[in-house]
This record gives structure tokens, C-alpha cells and sequence, in this order.
């Protein structure tokens, strides 16, 4: 994991999650947060979280975004839109998340521990070849490299499961699989090279 | 009544159950659910974490496929599919900066989407098209005595069902399954998060979650908690010893999916619904439905 | 002055700087160089404040000496200033209507981006003023007499203020009040913050003056339903409910309200907490003392069928069931709306509980629990009758959020510090959290307040509360029965709170028919749903209606001292117009020639001001020119084009064409 030194990279990050936010329907208003702490006060995990998403936009505001991502805030996310639907301001909080975890994942910035960029990794991975997402090879993956404590864990469940034909073993290729090939191609050569 | 249906990838794993007994319950009550044909993946979570313009943009190619087939409402069953799939379809009717890029993008598959369908999820349908009395006349099975833990989950009406229930205590099925003869009961947690995919990054966070969504079960005197997402149900069901484990209680509470209890009750035998396939079995529940 | 030497017009064009609100974006010497060359125009000058002093001085020097016998200002909106260069003109003895603005600022400097097409434009724009006033005529303001009465709509505390002041000075009042006693909101509340003075002891011996004062006749249980009219001479027609009571009769004994067989009502001024009877007096200090019979629930007017126990009761013999509404029709000189507020229903924020959860309530139902004349006694007590151990105070419900009200309501954090006080002042014991954004103590003593119910041991906690839920049974128990989830945002930790009450300081709201009521009267409302003022800064109790003024809460959210304030001004303002005799109206409306009228009535009956009549005698429509309010209806109508319309005529409103697209 790469970590933000200089004050350069600080700014670079902090333009780049300014011009992004910016993009998205309704992001401007970011602008608008009354610091009221209703989103974090909402959050269902916000108790395990290192800031909440009230901190979040301080350190916006600040142009400490680094900070938070040096901590576990984004990938304690479950996106259950709780803050979006309940912000006076009409920020979509969420989205911000979304956006810090796409910052995090393109320039290498997430804590140690945090196991969810794996798991979108893997997910991508599957859906990418297959066109679908196979639960099971990405499960696989994910346990195999991140979390073997999973595999007892499971153990019982998952045996039930695969009986039950609820965890097949092989994956179904949908027949345009070559077009989110091609999707990705085409996003790729647009998006800026990470510099 | 016809409908184009988007299963989502859980249909063909762990929600197999949801996507068997929502198509026996389309078929009973005589609504025609199109799988849109060659669908990928809608993204979930997981791409909107990663990529922006092609999370949109295989999302959007569901939307331009349905749209190939004809222009009926999109249904989803799971609702991350249905946040997914609605929220590009709002985002794109929001930005045409964004629809632009991607349509230019869908077109190098030569698929477009000119952003005329609805994405409708397939208990609203239910609800709204058919309604509750209309399938309450259908049922064989009255579900008297049971009592029911509707567990909509965090993605039902947040963010893209505010039009058609409550953002914090949603009810719509509420209604349906009181007219099915069950009793419903107060439920406070069934919007609230199951943990989703952070049962496998961050356990104790979502076990801890989970925990309180069963623990509310139980303190309503739920018979079983049904649910309108694979996620969700995998949650409840699935990892309940888990729960047991961390905690040290002993939930046995039976989970099941909405469309699965109403099937029962539409009379659809239970191999049909997928009841085998529970992990926590049913057979209490239904066994103290009259026959 | 000197005369123009062979009859041609000599106009002066006059462009305004107007500091750089017009000249930082139009190139100002360029118009004026391009006025320059215009038919007619003798003088073309630019100042930098056209409406000071010295740029009046400008007009009125080149009218003595230039010979300038017509005037164009090219400046702000007619609606700034026309009054102002009209009167300036006149002043230097030019009929003030050889006057016309041309506006290159809200038109033009203040709406156009780019630089070159907003000079282009103010030429346009000066061309068609220039090309227009050659052909306008002297007029005369037209005099009307002045009515001396006003009518007030609404007896809350703003309207009561107002009615005094103008029934001291010698002007009949007619106060208008929706409910069957003045009063309003400041009657429920128990005490007034910063001084905590009793709301009733300060309210009634105002509400007692009114109902005795000589000049004020009071019109309760009625509402407003037409207006008509103009500045000095409304009419206005009242429709008076039936109380089913005669109260030339009835003396406020109070003995039907005891007797009513109906009792289950939810009682309005104790918010829904109590109940009273289908025959009732809202509270023991009304103002009139009299009984209403409430229609929607009598069993005899529902019904037909009731024992009557309330005509027995009445010894005056005041009932009478056979009561009709009443319209009434008044003639005032002036108006004055305040209609006040309505507050924010809890049920929209189903998160926190209201309606569902017990001991979840408002802050008016707080009011009346604290209040010694409410429905518990002036105790404070949760729904099962005991005291709460601690209470929560949620600030901003419905206030500064996008999703129901986007305003501050203003009063709530120095309401919700008075609740505080309260609370501690009859349970010493109990905790008392303030779960708040920011702390709004504007106001003289306020912050002083803030101050003391610091030190009076208040929990202060800095954040939005997420949510109200049932605690668990343990905590029920020991510690509260409700659970308030609120971040503690100083401190960055997610607090739950248990409470057994908790009070939701909720928005204050225009009411639900302000716009119909604002359109009634001819101007209206913001996006915030209050009545617009005439200037948000300079006029803000005048509305857009030369005559009606409004104040109160009906303006937007406020204390009473500020409601007080607003209502001793739109006193004034009324005032000054009823104090006059008569009063100038425009003089542009519809002039119709006797001569060319081939009375064929069709403009009498689209007039929507029925200020047209059919003379007999000539044959012929003529204009009451009193109500005519120039709208230009008869004009557009008539198939012979006979009317004209004084000021714009169609030579007038061609040459403005024409000098526009030149």
C-alpha cells in the first residue's frame, strides 16, 4: 500500500476527489454540509468506524482526504444509504464513499488489513471473464489469499449450500462475454493514465 | 401483464431460491417475466467501488438489452440489482454528460439505450400492478397465526424507492401479507443494513449487525423473517450460527424469502419454492399453516 | 424656460452609472453617444446615481434652461424609481407623465453576460423609450377619497398589537379572526423567553383592551372570502360562521360547555392532549367570552337528534340551532394580514417517532403540558402519568433540511432553552439534553440566556439526532424508556441517549392556504411558502399592493418581540395612508369616447373590476374611473377600438416597437 508524503500528492488526490465529486449528478453539494453529524449518527457501522462520514467532508474541507483513507472509514461502508436519504443537505454521501474507495483502489491507498479491495478485485475479475459474477470461484479466491479462517468458518454452511445446488462449482459464460471485454477496453483507453 | 426480468447473478447461487419461487409466483398469478436475454452482471457493489464510467456502462448494457426487447418495465428480485440498474437509469436522465459517455461507450458493443424504461422491483410490482387483495383471492393456503418479520433490507426503498414506500420503515408488502392471513408484526429494524458483502472483509462488524436484526426478531415473536434480497437472506439464514457463536445466544429463527412464503401460501408446492434447499428449515413454520 | 422653437419635442436622455451596477457591464459613453443621434433627443447626459440629489438636479436644470419638455431615464426598474424621476420632473413644472424610464438594469446589465451585447441592448431599449415618449400626453393624478378603516385578518399577537395602535389613533378597526377567540399561538405558550414571563399575563390584558376598545369591532369565528378594490377604498366580504350561539345573548357562563353530551373532541388548544365538548369556549380567557357550537361534531347539527342539554343549561336563551352564516361586506382604507404560522407535522420524520412511540411529543405540546392551564396541570409528566427521569430536546426538526423545510425557523434554540429551564424549574432532578447544530441566540438577552441554562446543569451536545427508537427492556427500566441516537460531533463519537420524553423542536410553517389567501389579496408568497414583502430589506412589512401591508410570522418565522415590532409598522404604514383624506391613484387607465361607443356592452362584461357601465342617456359604455385599475381588457376587446388607454396608447406602444427594432 502507497502511502501520500509530499504536499503534492496531498493536493494531487484532493483535485482529483474534488474534480470526480464535481462530475456526479448533485455533487456540488458537498459544498453545502452543515457539519450537523446526522450521517454519522446513522450510520450502522459508524461505531467501528476510525471517522465518520461528517469527518469525511471536514477533511475535505481541509484538504485531508489522505487522512481518511489512511483509516478504515470507506471500506466500513456497506452503502446502505442511510446518510443520503437523511442529510438535510442533500449530499449524496454515499456516492462519496464510492468515490473514495475508486480513489483508494487507482492510487494504492488503503490500510493493511482492509480486505474489501480484494473482494472487488476478485468480483471484477469474475464478471469480467465470465460476464456474471460466479459467488463461488470468487469466494475461492478471496479465501485463498485473504481469509482462510473463512474455510472452517464456513465449513458446515457451505457444505449445506453446495448440496443444496445454492453454490455451483462452475460458472456460467454469458454468450457477449466479449462485450464487457470491449466495454472495459474502451473505458480504459478513455480514463487518464494514473500518473 | 408482462415484465422484463433481470435475475442478478445471486439467482444462480445463493439466491437460486428467490429467483425459483418469484418465477413460480409470476407464473401462478399469471404475470409474464421475460429474462432479458444474454443480461450480465449489474455491477453491485463492487464496480461502483472500483470504476465509474464502466460500472455504468455494463450496467446501462442490461438497459439497452431490455430495451432491444421490447419496452415493458425492467423487474428485479434482489435489491442491489434493482439500486444498481434504477440508480443508472436516474443518474443517466440526470446527467446527459454522463448518458453521452455512456452511449458512446455501449456503442462500441453497437448497443444503445435511449433511457425510456422503468426499473420497478418485483414486490412493488406485486403490489401496485396486481395488488394485495386481487392476490390474496388466489391463495389456497391461509397463513393464519403466523407471524411474520418483514425484513426489507437497506437497498429496498434507499435511495431509489422513495416514490413508492418509506425510506425508514418501509410496509408495502405489509399489507399483502396481512390479506394472506399472517400477522405482521412491528419490525422496527426492517430497513436497517444486514452487512452485506462485509461479512466476508469486516465479520465482526457484520455479524454484530446481524445480531441485533435477529435479535429484533425474536423480541417481536417473529415465526420467520422474510426477506427481499439474496444478500440479506444469506445474511440472516446462512451465517446465523455464526452469530450464535460470537454472541453465545442460540437464534433459530427461520428465514425465508417473501416470494417462498408466498408461494406457499398461492398454494406452489415446496420443491417448486426451493423450501428443501433451506439451510434453516421452514418445516415448523409452514407445518402450522391449515392445510 | 425656453421654449422649443418650431413645436418639435426636446427630450433629454439621462443614463444611469448606477455606480457599476449598470456601467460595469454596459459601455455607458457609447449609449449616451448613441442617444445622442436619436430623433428629437436635445440633451443626452450620464451620471453616476441618476436617483441622488444631484442626478435629479440634471433633469430639472436642462427642463428650466434646455427647453427639455420630455424625459427619459435610462437606469434601474420603474418599480425603483419611476415615482422618484416623476416627481423630479414634476417638481421643475413638466407634467410628470412626459416621464419614461427605460430599464438597462434588470433588463439588461444585471441579466446579460456579455459586455458588447448588453451595450448593444440599453441602445435598443433607450430607442424604444425615446421613440415612445414623443407620443405621450400630460395626465393628471387621479384624487379618490380615502376610506379612514382597516381591516386586520388574524388575532394573533401581531394583529392585536396593530389593531390597538390604529384604534388609539382614532381610526376604526375591523379585526378578523379565523378561530372562535383572538390570541393565537402566544395564548397556548407557558412562558416567554429570555425575561420567562407568563405568555398569557402579558397577552390578555392586550386581547381584554381589544375586545373593549370603541374603534375595534372584533369579527371572530369569520374569515375573509373576497377583496375588491383599491389603496383607500376595499371592499371586502366577510363571512361570519354560525356559532350557533347568539352572543348578544350569551354571557360566557361556561354552563352548555359542561353540559354538552358530546365530549370527546380532541381539543385544539391543548394540541390533541385533552379533549372538549362539541359546545366549547377554547380557553377560560377568550376574548370574546363566548361559546362556539362545533358543527362537525354537535349531535344535534349532525345528527338531528340530541336531548339539548345545552339550551337548558343557557339561562340568557342563547342557542339557536337555526343560526346561519353570515356575509358581511366592509369598505376599509387599508389592510393588514397576520395570519401567522403553522407548525411542522412530526409525522413526516418517521425516524424519530412521532405518533408512534409514547412520550415523543412538540414543542406547542410541550408548551401546554408545562403551561398550569393545560391538560396535566402544569406538570410535566410522560403519557403514563409519571415524571420523566431526563428529556431530550431535538433541535431543527424539519428546519434547515433539504428534504422539508430549507429555513431556520429562528425561535427554536431559544424555545428549546426555555423548555430546558422549565423542565429543570419543575423537576430539579431530571437530566436535560440539547441535541443541536448550532445555538441561534440573536436576539437582546439571549446569549445572556444560553448563558444561564449553561449553568443550570443542561447537557449540551452538538449534532443532528439520527434517530428516536424504543430502548431495550433493560434500559426501559433503569434508564429510559426512548433512545436517542445523536453524534456527538465535538467529540467524533455516535452517542446514545436514553431519555424518558423527548421533545422535537419542529419548523415553523406558513399556513396551508397561504397562497390561496395571497393571491386573494393580490400578491404573493415565497418559495419558502410566507407571504413576500414589498423589499426584503427596506419594506418589510409592505407587500406589492399599494395598501396592504402584512406582519408577523405570516412573513416568516419570528419572536414576539420582533412580531410586535412588524405589527406597530404595518400600523404605521396603514397610517399613513388612513390618515389622509384621499389618496392619488395612476392615472393610466381606460378612457371611452361617447362618441365613437356604439354600445354594444361587451366591455361591460369583461371587465373583471366592473368598473364599466352602460349610460343610458349617451348610449354608451362609460369608465368609473375610481375602479378602473388600467388592465387594458376593454381596450384588447373592443371590436371598434374605442377605449384608450391612458399612457398606452397604441401610437405610444407602436413607437416603442418600432424603436426597439430599430
Amino acid at each position: 500500500m502507497a502511502e501520500l508524503t509530499t504536499t503534492a500528492q496531498k493536493k494531487h488526490l484532493h483535485e482529483a476527489f474534488c474534480k470526480d465529486v464535481m462530475s456526479m449528478p448533485e455533487g456540488s453539494k458537498i459544498k453545502q454540509c452543515q457539519q450537523c453529524g446526522a450521517c454519522s449518527g446513522s450510520c450502522p457501522t459508524g461505531w467501528a468506524m476510525d471517522r465518520g462520514p461528517r469527518e469525511v467532508i471536514a477533511a475535505f474541507r481541509a484538504g485531508m482526504i489522505d487522512e481518511i483513507l489512511k483509516g478504515n472509514t470507506i471500506w466500513m461502508c456497506t452503502s446502505c444509504y442511510s446518510c443520503t436519504v437523511r442529510c438535510p443537505a442533500d449530499i449524496r454521501i454515499t456516492d462519496l464513499m464510492y468515490e473514495l474507495k475508486r480513489l483508494a483502489i487507482k492510487y494504492d491507498l488503503w490500510p493493511r488489513d482492509a480486505k474489501a479491495p480484494a473482494l472487488t478485485k476478485y468480483f471484477i475479475e469474475s464478471v469480467q471473464k465470465h460476464g456474471r459474477n460466479h459467488e463461488t470461484e470468487m469466494l475461492s479466491k478471496f479465501m485463498a489469499t485473504k481469509d482462510w479462517s473463512l474455510g472452517p468458518k464456513f465449513g458446515v454452511m457451505g457444505m449445506k449450500l453446495f448440496a443444496a445446488g445454492r453454490m455451483p462449482l462452475t460458472a456460467t459464460d454469458i454468450k457477449g462475454k466479449d462485450e464487457i471485454r470491449k466495454l472495459a477496453e474502451y473505458v480504459d483507453s478513455k480514463e487518464v493514465a494514473v500518473p | 401483464m408482462k415484465y422484463s426480468y433481470f435475475p442478478g447473478c445471486s439467482s444462480e447461487a445463493t439466491g437460486l431460491t428467490y429467483d425459483m419461487s418469484a418465477r413460480a409466483v409470476a407464473e401462478k398469478l399469471g404475470i409474464e417475466l421475460r429474462e432479458i436475454d444474454d443480461w450480465n452482471c449489474c455491477g453491485a457493489t463492487s464496480y461502483f467501488a472500483a470504476r465509474e464510467l464502466l460500472s455504468f456502462a455494463i450496467s446501462a448494457r442490461n438497459l439497452a438489452l431490455a430495451e432491444e426487447m421490447g419496452p415493458e418495465d425492467i423487474v428485479c428480485t434482489c435489491n442491489s440489482c434493482y439500486t444498481i440498474l434504477a440508480k443508472t437509469n436516474s443518474y443517466m436522465a440526470e446527467s446527459p454528460e454522463l448518458a453521452e459517455e455512456v452511449n458512446d461507450a455501449l456503442a462500441q458493443i453497437g448497443r444503445k439505450y435511449s433511457g425510456d424504461l422503468k426499473v420497478r422491483h418485483f414486490a412493488e410490482v406485486l403490489v401496485n400492478d396486481l395488488g394485495a387483495e386481487a392476490i390474496a383471492e388466489k391463495a389456497t393456503r391461509r397463513l393464519t397465526g403466523m407471524k411474520i418479520a418483514p425484513y426489507y433490507g437497506c437497498q429496498f426503498t434507499r435511495p431509489m424507492g422513495g416514490d413508492w414506500d418509506d425510506y425508514e420503515f418501509p410496509n408495502i408488502l405489509d399489507g399483502l401479507f396481512e390479506a394472506l392471513g399472517a400477522t405482521v408484526v412491528d419490525y422496527p429494524m426492517r430497513a436497517k443494513c444486514c452487512g452485506g458483502t462485509m461479512m466476508l472483509t469486516e465479520q465482526d462488524a457484520a455479524l454484530k449487525m446481524c445480531h441485533d436484526l435477529l435479535q429484533g426478531a425474536v423480541d417481536d415473536e417473529a415465526d420467520v423473517i422474510i426477506c427481499a434480497c439474496p444478500l440479506c437472506e444469506m445474511s440472516l439464514e446462512g451465517y446465523q450460527p455464526r452469530v450464535n457463536a460470537k454472541f453465545g445466544t442460540q437464534y433459530q429463527v427461520p428465514v425465508a424469502y417473501f416470494t417462498q412464503i408466498l408461494g406457499y401460501a398461492l398454494g406452489i408446492d415446496e420443491k417448486t419454492l426451493g423450501i428443501d434447499k433451506q439451510i434453516v428449515s421452514l418445516d415448523k413454520v409452514l407445518a402450522a399453516v391449515p392445510a | 424656460m425656453a421654449e422649443s422653437t418650431n413645436g418639435e419635442p426636446r427630450i433629454g436622455v439621462y443614463v444611469c452609472d448606477c455606480g457599476t451596477n449598470i456601467a460595469g457591464k454596459v459601455d455607458v459613453p457609447s449609449v449616451v453617444e448613441f442617444a445622442a443621434t436619436l430623433p428629437h433627443v436635445a440633451v443626452a447626459r450620464e451620471y453616476k446615481y441618476m436617483c441622488s440629489d444631484p442626478g435629479q438636479e440634471l433633469i430639472q436644470k436642462d427642463i428650466k434652461e434646455q427647453g427639455i419638455d420630455r424625459v427619459v431615464v435610462a437606469a434601474c426598474s420603474p418599480t425603483m424609481h419611476e415615482p422618484t424621476f416623476r416627481k423630479a420632473v414634476g417638481d421643475a413644472g413638466l407634467n410628470q407623465f412626459l416621464f419614461q424610464m427605460a430599464n438597462i438594469r434588470e433588463h439588461d446589465s444585471w441579466v446579460t453576460e456579455d459586455p458588447e451585447k448588453a451595450t448593444e441592448k440599453a441602445k435598443h431599449i433607450i430607442d424604444a423609450a425615446v421613440h415612445r415618449v414623443v407620443f405621450q400626453a400630460p395626465l393628471e393624478p387621479i384624487e379618490v377619497p380615502m376610506n379612514s378603516d382597516v381591516l386586520i385578518v388574524g388575532g394573533g399577537i401581531a394583529g392585536i398589537e396593530a389593531s390597538l395602535k390604529l384604534a388609539d389613533a382614532g381610526h376604526k378597526v375591523y379585526l378578523v379572526e379565523k378561530d372562535p377567540s383572538i390570541g393565537g399561538h402566544m395564548a397556548q405558550f407557558d412562558k416567554t423567553f429570555p425575561t420567562l414571563d407568563c405568555s398569557a399575563c402579558i397577552l390578555t390584558p392586550k386581547m381584554s383592551a381589544v375586545g373593549k376598545h370603541p374603534n375595534i369591532e372584533l369579527l371572530t369565528y369569520s374569515e375573509v372570502t373576497e377583496v375588491d378594490g383599491y389603496v383607500g377604498n376595499f371592499k371586502v366580504k366577510v363571512n361570519k360562521k354560525a356559532r350557533y350561539v347568539d352572543i348578544d345573548k350569551c354571557t360566557g357562563c361556561t354552563l352548555c360547555t359542561e353540559q354538552c353530551v358530546v365530549a370527546k373532541v380532541p381539543n385544539e388548544f391543548n394540541e390533541g392532549l385533552d379533549k372538549r365538548r362539541a359546545a366549547y369556549i377554547p380557553f377560560p380567557q377568550a376574548v370574546p367570552l363566548k361559546a362556539t357550537i362545533d358543527p362537525s361534531r354537535c349531535l344535534y347539527l349532525t345528527k338531528g337528534k340530541c336531548k339539548q342539554t345545552c339550551v337548558a343549561a343557557c339561562g340568557p336563551e342563547a342557542i339557536d340551532f337555526e343560526q346561519k352564516d353570515e356575509e358581511v361586506e366592509i369598505e376599509v382604507g387599508a389592510i393588514i394580514i397576520s395570519t401567522g404560522y403553522e407548525m411542522f407535522d412530526n409525522e413526516k420524520i418517521d425516524r424519530y417517532g412521532y405518533g408512534k412511540l409514547p412520550d415523543v411529543i412538540t414543542s406547542l405540546e410541550f408548551e401546554r403540558i408545562s403551561n398550569a392551564s393545560g391538560p396535566t396541570g402544569g406538570e410535566i409528566l410522560c403519557k403514563d402519568g409519571s415524571k420523566p427521569r431526563s428529556v431530550a430536546i431535538l433541535h431543527c426538526v424539519g428546519s434547515r433540511d433539504e428534504n422539508y423545510n430549507e429555513h431556520c425557523s429562528r425561535v427554536c434554540c431559544m424555545y428549546s432553552l426555555k423548555f430546558s429551564h422549565l423542565i429543570k424549574e419543575h423537576l430539579p432532578e431530571t437530566e436535560v439534553y440539547q441535541c443541536y447544530i448550532d445555538m441561534r441566540c440573536f436576539g437582546k438577552g439571549y446569549e445572556e440566556f444560553y448563558k444561564r441554562l449553561m449553568n443550570e446543569g443542561v447537557v449540551f451536545i452538538r449534532g443532528r439526532a439520527a434517530e428516536v427508537t424504543a430502548a431495550s427492556k433493560e434500559q426501559a427500566g433503569s434508564e429510559g424508556k426512548l433512545l436517542v441516537t445523536v453524534e456527538d460531533t465535538l467529540l467524533g463519537v455516535v452517542r446514545h441517549l436514553p431519555v424518558d420524553m423527548v421533545v422535537l423542536s419542529s419548523a415553523l410553517e406558513a399556513q396551508p392556504d397561504a397562497k390561496e389567501v395571497a393571491q386573494m389579496f393580490g400578491f404573493g408568497c415565497s418559495s419558502a411558502g410566507f407571504y413576500i414583502e414589498r423589499h426584503p430589506k427596506l419594506e418589510p412589512v409592505g407587500t406589492v399592493t399599494d395598501g396592504i401591508f402584512i406582519a408577523g410570522c405570516c412573513q416568516g418565522p419570528k419572536d414576539i418581540p420582533d412580531t410586535v415590532a412588524q405589527a406597530g409598522a404595518a400600523a404605521a404604514g396603514a397610517l399613513a395612508l388612513v390618515d389622509n383624506k384621499t389618496v392619488k391613484i395612476e392615472p393610466t387607465i381606460s378612457y371611452i369616447d361617447p362618441e365613437k361607443c356604439s354600445g354594444c356592452h361587451i366591455c361591460v362584461g369583461l371587465c373583471p373590476h366592473n368598473a364599466i357601465q352602460y349610460n343610458e342617456e349617451l348610449d354608451a359604455a362609460q369608465v368609473i374611473e375610481a375602479a378602473c385599475k388600467g388592465c387594458g381588457v376593454c381596450v384588447s376587446a373592443c371590436g371598434s377600438g374605442v377605449p384608450v388607454q391612458r399612457g398606452f396608447t397604441d401610437d405610444q406602444i407602436f413607437a416603442e416597437i418600432e424603436g426597439a427594432l430599430a
